[in-house]
């Protein structure tokens, strides 16, 4: 029988993910950061200080940020049903809030286009309350456009964590508190939120990771430079621009969503130990 | 065990039922569900045969034909890679390891124009890998390599999550039997190991591919776009029509029709194999 210890698989296999891990991830951070500083820092700051791109981080933070808070509600409101109680469709329900994990982000564009765009079965509807109420309300190429593809393609994200920790869980301590009278808010902030607040925290960082690193469905509904582009898209505007400083510029952009993306890795980290820690303990 | 309980159809002690239910089915339906609709009332527009000739317009064909070939390239290659990776930061203990583990998702929080226009300068002809590969006429950027290779990146930590957690639960006393039993390593990996993680490696598998059929931000700009070669994807085809001086809405919603039901038929594959497994586990 060959020895085990002396075996050289694991040395194999080690290196082969090593290697793969530092060409196909590693790398194209170092890239990023090489190719956004190779024209000195000065076009640098010119790029991230851009009108355009302030703009641009406007849009994305007002966009991740309302995302995040209507998929927490969310999120929390569909896991507390899908979770403390039995009903017929469950299964269904719990599939069909899914659904914008598996489809393409540009079908999301696509789909608020066909709803509220110019040849939209609602926009009779919306131009009535904007011509009753004085409104100037604008669903597509807007930032409320923006903001309704973000939440789209986010939606399960936070419902998606809570659920099978909240299963886990059982429902023995909210009946408990129920039978002794507790109302509804109370059990859920005394009973259920100690032990759910890592993995809401979890889903959060989750969400926001995809919120601001959206594209597909926020292209199809974004057209104005400067006013409703969020920083991905002005990445790609200033690349597709095409002239060596605008690529340059794209990859300083870049940058900026590369260094939130690896502090959202950092916190993420963080946030899983500590969730390991209170479930020990 | 619980069965009992729920046979008898009581009603939960716990409050909030009819609140959260009507929450979470307004909520999703006004976000999720009409807008989706759209694409089928919009697609209903089309005669059936209309509806036909546009998604069998020699473009829509060969950039599905595109889209679901490289796609399950790289879900293969991501399956292959995904066990290695999961099962050596799972069993083996080396620097970097925890490193590692937190940069697999890198691929989630990045967002996906930023790896794309990296991964295209990165294996373009000049780039810092591509060069290599100029040397012996080799382009990867702007062909159906360099597209796939962009699904490798986009799928990559799918697979690995997917895996990890059942690796962790195999007992390594698993393999030390069947060692001791005198079977080869292979035999071990065949006949003992891969059973066990066949049902995470296939949902790892379906969610790579279900990602990767339908992607675009990090596709479409190493993917070169052209129609001769072939590096058209659906969703850059949908983007396209949407995006032309007379935007062509029908044909957007015919196509994207199309990519949805074999989006929801990977998601009831990836669903079926769950069940599958939980059942065998229980």
């Amino acid at each position: 029988m060959k020895n085990q210890k002396k075996s050289i698989v694991p040395t194999l296999l080690i290196g082969i993910s090593v290697v793969f891990f530092v060409v196909m991830l590693v790398l194209p951070l170092v890239i990023v950061l090489y190719r956004s500083l190779k024209d000195g820092l000065a076009l640098y700051v010119k790029a991230i200080t851009a009108p355009n791109t302030l703009s641009a981080l406007r849009v994305t933070l007002i966009a991740a940020s309302i995302a995040v808070l209507v998929n927490t509600f969310f999120g929390l409101c569909a896991a507390w049903l899908i979770t403390k109680f039995e009903f017929r469709g469950r299964q269904v329900l719990s599939t069909l809030i899914d659904i914008p994990f598996s489809i393409s982000p540009v079908i999301a564009g696509l789909a608020f286009i066909m709803t509220f765009g110019r040849m939209g079965w609602a926009t009779p509807f919306i131009d009535w309350i904007n011509s009753t109420f004085g409104t100037d309300i604008a669903l597509v190429f807007s930032v409320p456009g923006v903001v309704l593809a973000t939440i789209f393609v986010t939606f399960p994200f936070i419902s998606r964590e809570l659920i099978p920790v909240m299963q886990a869980q059982g429902n023995a301590e909210e009946e408990a508190a129920a039978m002794m009278g507790a109302k509804g808010f109370t059990i859920f902030r005394k009973v259920t939120f100690p032990h759910i607040r890592w993995t809401l925290l979890y889903g959060i960082i989750l969400c926001a990771a995809r919120a601001i690193g959206e594209f597909g469905a926020v292209y199809a509904v974004s057209k104005t430079r400067g006013q409703t582009f969020t920083l991905t898209l002005e990445v790609d505007a200033l690349y597709m621009a095409g002239g060596a400083d605008s690529i340059t510029q794209a990859f300083a952009v870049s940058s900026l969503l590369v260094i939130i993306a690896v502090a959202i890795l950092l916190i993420k980290q963080v946030v899983e130990y500590r969730a390991k820690r209170t479930e020990e303990a | 065990m619980k069965s009992t309980h729920t046979k008898r159809k009581q009603r939960s002690v716990i409050p909030g039922r009819g609140l959260t239910m009507g929450v979470t089915i307004t909520m999703l339906s006004l976000l999720i569900l009409i807008p989706l609709a759209s694409i089928l009332t919009y697609s209903f527009r089309l005669s059936f045969s209309e509806f036909i000739e546009l998604i069998t317009r020699q473009n829509v064909v060969r950039a599905f034909r595109t889209s679901i070939s490289c796609a399950l390239i790289a879900a293969l290659i991501n399956s292959v890679f995904g066990l290695i990776l999961a099962w050596v930061l799972v069993r083996y203990d080396f620097p970097g390891e925890r490193l590692m583990d937190a940069m697999i998702e890198l691929p989630f929080a990045l967002p996906t124009a930023v790896a794309g226009i990296t991964l295209s300068k990165m294996y373009s002809d000049k780039g810092l890998i591509g060069q290599f590969f100029a040397k012996y006429d080799i382009s990867i950027s702007y062909t159906k390599i360099g597209l796939t290779i962009a699904l490798v990146f986009i799928g990559i930590p799918f697979v690995v999550r997917a895996l990890q957690p059942v690796i962790e639960k195999l007992p390594p006393s698993l393999e030390e039997s069947s060692a001791m039993l005198g079977a080869s390593r292979s035999y071990t990996f065949r006949r003992v190991i891969l059973p066990e993680l066949t049902p995470a490696l296939l949902t790892g598998f379906g969610l790579a591919l279900a990602r990767g059929i339908g992607e675009y931000g990090s596709v479409i700009y190493i993917s070169g776009n052209s129609e001769k070669n072939g590096t058209q994807v659906v969703s850059y085809v949908i983007m396209q029509k949407l995006n032309s001086g007379s935007a062509d809405y029908e044909g957007a919603a015919a196509i994207a029709l199309v990519l949805l039901i074999i989006s929801f038929l990977l998601l009831f594959f990836i669903n079926m194999v769950q069940l599958a497994a939980g059942r065998r586990a229980s």
